[in-house]
């Protein structure tokens, strides 16, 4: 099987990043790069702002300070376009219960990219990888916990886009699930794709790290 | 525009799968209209004369009935962050669960209300300009409630809040909604409180998803 | 505008100010009450009754100028992040709600002897007490959230959002017929009032803006103060465990 995947070919860097939320610092003075073909893993203690980072590279959240760049361009000004690069997988699952595994897919792809490729059905294709197939038309209530996060998983590969942000991607996922999410993300990956995932156990050994509770937050009075 | 149209008939497809919604807002508008002659007697001059202001109170209340749920299990299930992620711009989705909205609760609302005219002894001569008036009013209280449900998202005691917030909020269509019928009744020129119901409807269009999409975007942060 | 956007400068200005805010604010009252209830005349149609005009009208003007000031003090916390323009809507949310609801309350007062009613449902009188709502809403969303950040974030897309009602609040009385008499004194050709019963209008009118001032920058320190203990504790609070946590890790 293979999935039709636009090559990328760029570079997304963070420099000097800090975020507030509500009163207090999570973390400051972040910077990294990552390029096409590239997985940047966040680690670091609970509540040292993995989730808080992803939110702000999704650009949920806005950072107190330090830019975001994507080839170069600030993506504070291009807003739109980053949304269309941004794949983000959060704590939620986004499944409504009373539409069927497939409906709720590709909802999501609908709203995610302009036209699908019908002859491709990117939705069987997806649910297909991720081991969902035999319950397309099964209302998702009937789903486990695992398998509505591979049912939030299978929008990364139904509908492509060049930044995967991943927070904790693998919980209550089993083991096939996990290898699934891994040829995935290997696939991405070949196809130019980048990717920055929080988690507490990497999937591949070999990987750059990031540890976010090596940025605390500088508290400066007199900017409070 | 792809986008909305998905959004729209994912949220159809939602409240009429999980049914209760509508029937259950038209149930309620009903009832409280119906208190109404048990609470200042069956007499039919009263009625007849408080009919409309008793139909628009009770459509208002209807309508703030399901408000809450508006973005609610949005932002609990995750869905909300990935409606602020998608690329469409989110003052347009928010106008699709909006029109959404209004089809589910404030459609059924305007089809019940000549029933409920009857049994409040209207005259007939208002039946026309009840349903004008609130087909002309119905989507601002849907706009303006959207702008109560985005800001109460997460909040303590959300739906409590949601009405203090909204509630005067409506106050204008009430105001207009009602005296279009009244007018209608004493044979007035009903044309003019109509008109100012669209124009109402024409100012909540262009102000409401804005500040509701705002209001989401601090709510997702 | 952005200058005062820095709290240090703001705070200072306002320790600089706060003293001279209560000083015209005390001087212009009192003047102010003098002229009105004993040395004005009585109006010839409206006799002693015309006196609590000079309560009222000022209360009614500050209502607006309150709700504006929290409105756009809200917008550049929006816009701009600024933390002292939020803090500012924030400490003129009460002060507005207590102006409204004196001007609901004296209008009312003024309204039996002169309509013959406390209250009459016209435009002018139903947008003030939407006013009042909103002034009330304000507050209510800007408490009703764990977060205080988002808090106020919400209270000021509210705000933003209410800005609407202050013409509807400044044009009804000619838009709409109404019991409610037209204004007399901020017109294009000059004020219809004689000088007698301007004079005391005016002062209280400076007298309310200068308690405005006064309030507002109690207030304002007082956040600011608050804020700091908050931070402080919660310095105290989460270093420490979060290097030991570290430690372990390592």
């Amino acid at each position: 099987m293979t999935l039709a995947s636009p090559t990328f070919s760029a570079t997304f860097s963070a420099t000097g990043l800090s975020c507030v939320r509500g009163e207090r610092g999570v973390f400051g003075g972040l910077s990294f790069d990552v390029s096409s073909g590239q997985v940047l893993y966040l680690t670091g203690a609970n509540g040292s702002g993995k989730s808080s980072l992803l939110r702000v590279l999704a650009g949920l959240i806005r950072p107190a300070d330090g830019t975001l760049t994507w080839n170069g361009t600030p993506i504070s000004d291009t807003r739109d376009t980053h949304r269309e690069r941004v794949r983000y997988v959060g704590h939620h699952d986004a499944v409504k219960p009373v539409l069927t595994v497939a409906e709720n897919l590709s909802f999501w792809i609908n709203l995610s990219v302009s036209e699908i490729e019908a002859e491709n059905d990117p939705v069987m294709n997806a649910l297909d990888h991720f081991g969902l197939k035999t319950l397309a038309d099964m209302p998702a209530r009937f789903l486990s916990a695992g398998q509505k996060r591979r049912l939030n998983l299978s929008r990364l590969i139904a509908a492509p886009a060049p930044l995967w942000l991943l927070d904790e991607p693998t919980t209550a996922v089993d083991r096939a699930g996990i290898e699934a999410l891994d040829h995935a993300l290997a696939r991405h990956l070949g196809n130019g794709g980048m990717a920055i995932i929080a988690t507490h156990d990497p999937l591949t050994a070999d990987v750059v790290n990031l540890d976010v509770s090596d940025f605390p937050f500088a508290a400066d009075m007199d900017t409070v | 525009m792809n986008s909305a149209t998905a959004l729209l008939r994912r949220e159809l497809r939602l409240a009429f799968r999980q049914g209760g919604d509508s029937l259950l807002v038209v149930m309620f508008f009903v009832l409280v209209v119906v208190l109404f002659p048990l609470g200042v007697g069956p007499e039919p001059g009263i009625l007849a004369r408080i009919g409309g202001g008793v139909i628009w109170v009770a459509a208002l209340l209807a309508a703030m009935l399901s408000m809450d749920r508006l973005f609610q299990t949005d932002y609990d299930d995750g869905s909300l962050e990935l409606l602020v992620l998608a690329p469409a711009p989110l003052e347009v989705l928010v106008l699709a669960k909006v029109a959404a909205h209004w089809l589910t609760t404030g459609l059924p609302l305007i089809i019940v209300s000549p029933l409920l005219a009857l049994l409040l002894n209207l005259s007939p001569s208002g039946y026309g300009v009840l349903a004008a008036a609130l087909a002309l009013g119905t989507p601002s209280l849907s706009l303006i409630g959207a702008i109560g449900a985005a800001l109460t998202l997460g909040a303590r005691r959300g739906g409590v809040l949601l009405s203090l917030l909204v509630l005067p909020l409506f106050i204008p269509a009430l105001i207009f909604g009602v005296s279009a019928v009244d007018a209608a009744l004493l044979d007035l020129n009903s044309r003019p409180p109509l008109l100012i119901l669209g124009a109402l409807l024409l100012l909540a269009l262009a102000l409401c998803p804005w500040a509701a999409a705002a209001a989401i975007r601090q709510a997702t942060e | 505008m952005h200058s005062f956007a820095n709290p240090t400068r703001f705070l200072r200005l306002t320790r600089a100010l706060q003293p001279w805010a209560a000083g015209v604010a005390l001087v212009c009252l009192a003047a102010g009450l003098y002229f009105s209830l004993f040395a004005s005349p009585a109006d010839y149609q409206q006799s002693e009754t015309v006196r609590i005009m000079y309560v009222h009208v000022p209360a009614a003007w500050m209502a607006m100028f309150c709700y504006v000031a929290m409105a756009a003090g809200s917008a550049s916390f929006l816009i701009w992040r600024h933390r002292v323009a939020d803090l500012v809507a924030k400490a003129t949310a009460p002060i507005g709600a207590s102006f409204t609801f004196l001007a609901l309350v004296t209008g009312s007062l003024w309204g039996k002897p002169m309509w013959g009613t406390w209250w009459v449902w016209d435009a002018r009188l139903t947008s003030v007490l939407i006013l009042f709502f909103l002034y009330l809403g304000y507050m209510a969303l800007y408490n009703a959230f764990d977060d205080q950040a988002r808090g106020a974030r919400a209270a000021s897309v509210l705000a933003l959002v209410g800005v609407v009602n202050v013409p509807i609040i400044k044009f009804s009385v000619d838009w709409w017929n109404t019991l409610h008499q037209p204004a007399s004194v901020v017109r294009l050709d000059g004020p219809s009032i004689h000088p007698s019963m301007l004079t005391p209008l005016l002062l209280m009118a400076v007298g309310y803006t200068a308690f405005y001032a006064w309030v507002l920058f109690l207030r304002v320190r007082t956040e600011f103060a608050a804020e700091k203990i908050r931070a402080l504790r919660f310095r105290q609070a989460a270093v420490p465990p979060a290097r030991e946590l570290k430690s372990q890790e390592g």
